[in-house]
């Protein structure tokens, strides 16, 4: 079966500043694929290629086997992949429940739309509690679950996440990765960029490691786990 | 009794200046930058109803709709030509390209109508009011452009809180980005909120030339800096700020006129603005500027 995403040599510029210098993976239906490296490595220069906020110059992108490479951001969203970008970029200015609903944007059905809030009000229940609030009032792992339901509300087959556990205390950091762990039990794929590659690798099945614009280093999260130059350079307490 | 005169008109006043400064604020809310052709679509506006109405000798109603559908075209052309090859560019290639279009839709306005003023011809007809015994007259054109305003910022406000292109004018302006990652075509929204922003330039241009009559390829640029100033006032990229901005803005002139001088009453208000600006940056209604990292 083909992959459900597959990125083919990319190199993204900024200006003249080459960000990531022909990265090639691949993401198969079904899976958690974890994507870890130092600040700088060009994590999120992958993720905003991938769903379309960057274009590369050279390489390519298949989502489904189409090729997405010039798609515009706006048109991915409603072929199944949601982004949660790092620092959460929720609307701080509109309310909880506006924040959710914008998640849902292209969708038209309102049963399914309806279905949709209930299910990451299940996940989420303090976002129900807090459906009125301004969400910019939020704490930070409110506004991460927010961050999350709102993508959510888009139903994707795929899901992009950067760095999810940034700044939060451990105990809301286990109770996030449990929740990556439950959406992609329930059929959602997952990309997952972090920091945190401890605990990127515990719920991953296969992770690249990047460095400097470059995979250095790809296999199955385990192996991956017990690798000496992953453990020296990311794993280290 | 005089000063509740001065109260009113001031209000009707600046009515026309919130409907402008409406495009300003929401323009450069959702686009990021100052439209500074925005006085010159008044004009345009102003010159098409004359066309229609006085030329022609078309009803009223036929002008003001006439105007409101061709300075939409016009303004949405202007960002699909002029502004959205730039939206990489720096903030001073767009303000320089905007001020061309301003030269522009002048000059273009002088070739066809003319360096001279025209007598516009009101399109409201209401009577005037007496109130207090005839100490208190209100003009059809005051009481029109005070309703009509209302009417409109009542609307917008519904339109942009409870609809979903309004909601992605909200969401654009926060976070563009961000917004893409929702679904909203950035470049549909900019186009909506252009367009918007011009049809109520043709409004006001209609409203401003029925109570100062007096119309010619300059006449949005006052106007256009005055609104300007009011969304500054209120806090650029805020929609209520423009519309308390603008009528505030139409007060203080209307009162610096009666009991001032007629002729310093801009600076007055030039100076007003500047105080508020030392006081509160931001504006009235303006929030905080979000830093991006
Ligand atoms: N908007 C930008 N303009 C210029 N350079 C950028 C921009 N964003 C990121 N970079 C550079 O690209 C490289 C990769 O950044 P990024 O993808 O954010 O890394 P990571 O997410 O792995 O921390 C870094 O060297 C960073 O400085
Ligand atoms: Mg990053």
């Amino acid at each position: 079966m083909a992959p459900l995403l597959q990125v083919e040599n990319i190199e993204v510029y900024y200006g003249m500043i080459k960000a990531l210098k022909g990265v090639s993976f691949e993401v198969n239906k079904g899976e958690i694929v974890a994507l870890i490296g130092a600040n700088g490595a060009g994590k999120t220069t992958i993720l905003h290629t991938v769903s379309g906020l960057l274009k590369p110059k050279t390489g390519k992108i298949l989502y489904n086997g189409k090729d997405i490479t010039k798609t515009p951001a706006h048109k991915i969203v409603s072929m199944g992949m949601a982004h949660v970008p790092e620092g959460r970029r929720i609307f701080s200015e509109l309310t909880v429940l506006e924040n959710i609903k914008l998640g849902a944007y292209t969708r038209k059905d309102k049963d399914q739309i309806a279905e949709s809030l209930e299910y990451v009000y299940e996940r989420f229940p303090r976002l129900e509690e807090r459906k009125n609030q301004v969400a910019g009032t939020l704490s930070g792992g409110e506004q991460q679950m927010l961050a999350m339901g709102r993508a959510l509300m888009s139903n994707p087959d795929f899901i992009l996440m950067d760095e999810p556990s940034m700044g939060l205390s451990p105990l809301l950091v286990s109770e996030i990765f449990d929740i990556i762990k439950v959406i992609n039990e329930r059929g959602t794929t997952v990309l997952l960029v972090e920091q945190n590659a401890k605990k990127a690798l515990s719920i991953a099945d296969r992770a690249y490691v990047l460095e400097t614009g470059l995979i250095s280093l790809s296999g199955d999260a385990k192996s991956l786990m017990n690798d000496n130059s992953v453990k020296k350079a990311y794993l280290s307490e | 009794m005089e000063f509740l005169s001065y109260i009113v008109s001031g209000i009707s006043l600046g009515s026309i200046y919130a409907l402008i400064a409406l495009g300003y604020t929401m323009v450069y809310g959702i686009a990021k930058m100052l439209n500074f052709a925005h006085g010159d679509i008044i004009m345009v506006g102003a010159f098409t109803v004359f066309t229609i109405s006085t030329t022609f000798g078309l009803p009223p109603i036929v002008g003001i709709i006439g105007s409101v559908i061709i300075c939409t075209v016009l303004g949405v052309t202007i960002e699909k030509v002029a502004y959205k090859p730039l939206r990489q560019a720096s903030s001073l290639a767009v303000l320089i390209t905007a001020i061309g279009i301003s030269y522009f839709l002048q000059n273009a306005a002088l070739l066809i109508f003319g360096s001279g003023t025209k007598s516009f011809t009101s399109v409201v007809n209401i009577p005037m009011i007496k109130l207090f015994d005839g100490q208190l007259t209100i003009s059809g054109e005051t009481i029109a452009t005070i309703v009509v305003s209302v009417i409109i910022m009542i609307a917008l406000t519904l339109f942009i809180n409870h609809t979903k292109p309004g909601k992605a004018m909200l969401a654009v302006s926060e976070d563009r980005d961000a917004a893409q990652l929702m679904g909203i075509n950035v470049n549909t929204t900019i186009s909506v909120t252009f367009a918007i922003g011009s049809a109520l330039a043709a409004v006001a241009g209609t409203l401003l030339c029925s109570a100062y009559p007096a119309l010619s390829p300059t006449t949005g640029a006052m106007p256009g800096i005055k609104a300007f100033t009011a969304a500054v006032f209120g806090g650029i990229g805020s929609v209520p700020g423009a519309m308390i901005g603008g009528i505030l803005l139409g007060i203080i002139e209307n009162l610096s006129k009666g009991y001032i001088s007629t002729q310093f009453s801009d600076a007055i208000v030039f100076a007003v603005l500047i105080i508020v600006l030392l006081v509160k940056p931001t504006g009235l209604m303006g929030k905080k500027i979000n830093e991006k990292v």
